[in-house]
């Protein structure tokens, strides 16, 4: 693997990883804006970790999962009390203010950053983001993610049928923290330097957009979010700006023509081995449009 | 207030704590100044100077939000449209007829474009938010489509005229010297044209038919259209008025602070964020007090705390904000709770 390539498909799959901590919150219907603070604090608490504290990696990345998970399960408290846009908002503050601290802090090496001693190779990140993928199928098919789905769609009614939607929304925010810590924690370790600048409000944005783009409805929705975000830039060599105007354009788009993302239900009825057997597809394909 | 529309009618105990709260930040920063003297003063009016800039685009956020339900992500960029056509026509030498008032002209013509711009963000975003898919997040589809024109609007400034900040020659420079205070010129002009624009909007959403239709949107879209109201008609309206808003603070920026960039919006649209939250959203005033707030805190925490220290005070200040009063200092319960 050439050093170009190794590059890319380690940012797909810290990409990967970080789309499906936003990915676990939007399924069950919160829109994150702030999934840059959780993996600031990730990046920073692996970094930490290593180069003040002197901890190998086994120690440092769950170090920093489990705490972003603490964070994600304390925030969830103050931030499920909103709704819609104050909740885009609420997360979206709470990244500002967890840049604006790590810019400041001098614990932190400020606007400076920190090198981060141990190396984590490509090998180590595909096992992770392969990892999490199945993790994150397997819960869209238990009952937790039936539950996830059904308040996504419609939170009144899923709390008439006796899902706890608290509990599901504030489990999600916690698994969404060790996720997102977890990728920021690999981010770390493989670039070997952290600062504050690169956490921004633009990073939250576009992994909020791998999400939406992919389509919320199933597990597969991230994996080809971050793909078509992270491979269409490299494949489209047209030169700087004009790379970001057509990327626009694809947006806008894609929201017109597709607002629920390119992977949806119907799509994965539609193109499962199984129902190619049973020629069934009408059937199949209304009852999961519904 | 004899009872129109319910959304013009305020209980007493709301009235009186927005009150409480505006008369205890006066008092702090009467404290303030008889403390820190004529320093404290004179970063209090700068403050109310940035202050202005960031109430007008935070009305321009407000107003979709208050209307549509809409965070409109194109805001910032078009706010930066403004500055960067305007100094590409000076620059180009296309005004060079106008003579002594090419400044003033490329102004004029920098916001009619990004009125005309945003008008093209409405055709292609909210159009669509009336596409249902029976699903919690589908809010989010004029939001993310606003995050593309972002990209789209930014990243064409950046082939056309560059990256690099440029400087926007005003001929005049006026500064008022007021009891030892130095008020600059072009920001007296600013605050009142902001606080024109300000009384022309409360009057128009008021008393006007078009106003009405607003408000009637702004309440039930479905049962405006039901009412008679003209919804694909009305909407263009607030995409106007957003472009209007937005173009003329940017004009004002660019004459205040005489440098334009393809990403002066990115810091004033995060502000004026923060200032609608703060002021509550869908409030015209409340877009007013916290744009004047925000311009306070962050000249305040510069001189008190460092530089550094504006985004992690502001923001924090906001999200408390979130957490504890949901609609805002000023603002009033009932807006943003799942319209349309």
């Amino acid at each position: 693997m050439s050093g170009y390539m190794a590059g890319i498909v380690a940012i797909l799959c810290i990409n990967l990883i970080f789309a499906y901590a936003i990915f676990v919150t939007a399924a069950a219907g919160q829109l994150n804006l702030g999934g840059a603070g959780f993996q600031a604090i990730g990046a920073y608490a692996a970094a930490y970790a290593s180069s003040v504290l002197m901890q190998p990696v086994w120690i440092t990345i769950p170090a920093a999962m489990a705490i972003t998970a603490l964070v994600g399960f304390l925030i969830s408290f103050p931030v499920l009390r909103t709704r819609g846009v104050y909740m885009v908002l609420a997360t979206f503050a709470f990244a500002e203010v967890v840049a604006g601290f790590l810019l400041r802090s001098t614990t932190f090496g400020g606007a400076i950053g920190m090198v981060v001693p141990d190396h984590v190779g490509v090998p180590v990140l595909i096992a992770c983001a392969v990892g999490v993928t199945l993790l994150v199928f397997y819960l869209m098919a238990t009952r937790v993610g039936l539950a996830m789905r059904a308040i996504h769609d419609d939170e009144p009614v899923s709390t008439i049928m006796g899902v706890n939607v608290r509990a599901v929304q504030v489990a999600t925010f916690t698994l969404a923290g060790a996720l997102a810590g977890l990728s920021g924690a690999l981010y770390a370790h493989h670039f070997s330097f952290v600062e504050a600048q690169y956490f921004n409000a633009l990073l939250s944005i576009y992994v909020l957009l791998f999400v939406l783009i992919g389509g919320t409805q199933t597990a597969w929705g991230p994996l080809v979010g971050s793909l078509f975000f992270t491979l269409i830039p490299e494949l489209l060599r047209v030169g700087g700006s004009w790379r970001y105007v057509v990327f626009g354009v694809a947006i806008v788009l894609m929201m017109a023509i597709r607002p629920e993302g390119i992977v949806t239900r119907q799509l994965v009825a539609r193109l499962s081995p199984r129902n190619w057997l049973t020629r069934r597809k009408t059937v199949l394909g209304e009852r999961h449009a519904g | 207030m004899s009872g129109t529309a319910a959304t013009l009618k305020k209980p007493q105990a709301a009235l009186s704590r927005p009150v409480l709260i505006g008369a205890a930040i006066v008092a702090a920063l009467a404290v303030a100044v008889a403390i820190g003297g004529k320093v404290i003063a004179q970063q209090i009016v700068s403050g109310l100077m940035l202050g202005a800039i960031y109430m007008t685009v935070a009305m321009a956020f407000t107003l979709t939000i208050g209307v549509l339900n809409f965070l409109n992500f194109t805001i910032p960029t078009l706010f930066m449209l403004t500055g960067m056509v305007a100094w590409g026509l000076v620059h180009r030498g296309f005004l060079s007829f106008a003579g002594g008032w090419a400044w003033l002209l490329a102004l004029v013509i920098g916001v009619a474009v990004t009125v005309v711009a945003s008008l093209i963000v409405e055709r292609f975003t909210f159009r669509y938010l009336k596409t249902k898919h029976g699903d919690a997040t589908e809010h989010a589809i004029p939001l993310v489509s606003s995050l593309g024109f972002l990209l789209i609007f930014e990243h064409l400034v950046l082939i056309a005229m560059g990256s690099e900040a440029q400087r926007f020659q005003i001929p005049f420079k006026a500064d008022i010297h007021f009891f030892g205070l130095v008020l600059g010129g072009a920001q007296l002009l600013s605050l009142a044209l902001a606080v024109a624009i300000v009384a022309v909007l409360t009057y128009v959403l008021k008393h006007t038919r078009m106003g009405r239709a607003l408000r009637t949107i702004a309440e039930s879209p479905d049962t405006a259209s039901l009412l008679g109201v003209d919804v694909t008609r009305i909407v263009p309206v607030v995409f106007v008025l957003t472009g209007l808003l937005a173009g003329v603070a940017g004009a004002l920026f660019t004459i205040n602070y005489g440098d334009v960039s393809p990403f002066m919006g990115d810091h004033v649209g995060t502000k004026a964020i923060a200032a609608m939250v703060l002021g509550g959203l869908g409030s015209i005033w409340g877009a007013i007090a916290g744009g004047l707030l925000v311009g306070l805190t962050e000249t305040l925490s510069i001189h008190y705390f460092g530089g550094d220290s504006v985004q992690m005070v502001v923001w924090g200040l906001l999200l408390a904000v979130i957490i504890l009063r949901p609609q805002g200092l000023f603002g009033t319960a009932s807006i943003g709770k799942g319209k349309m």
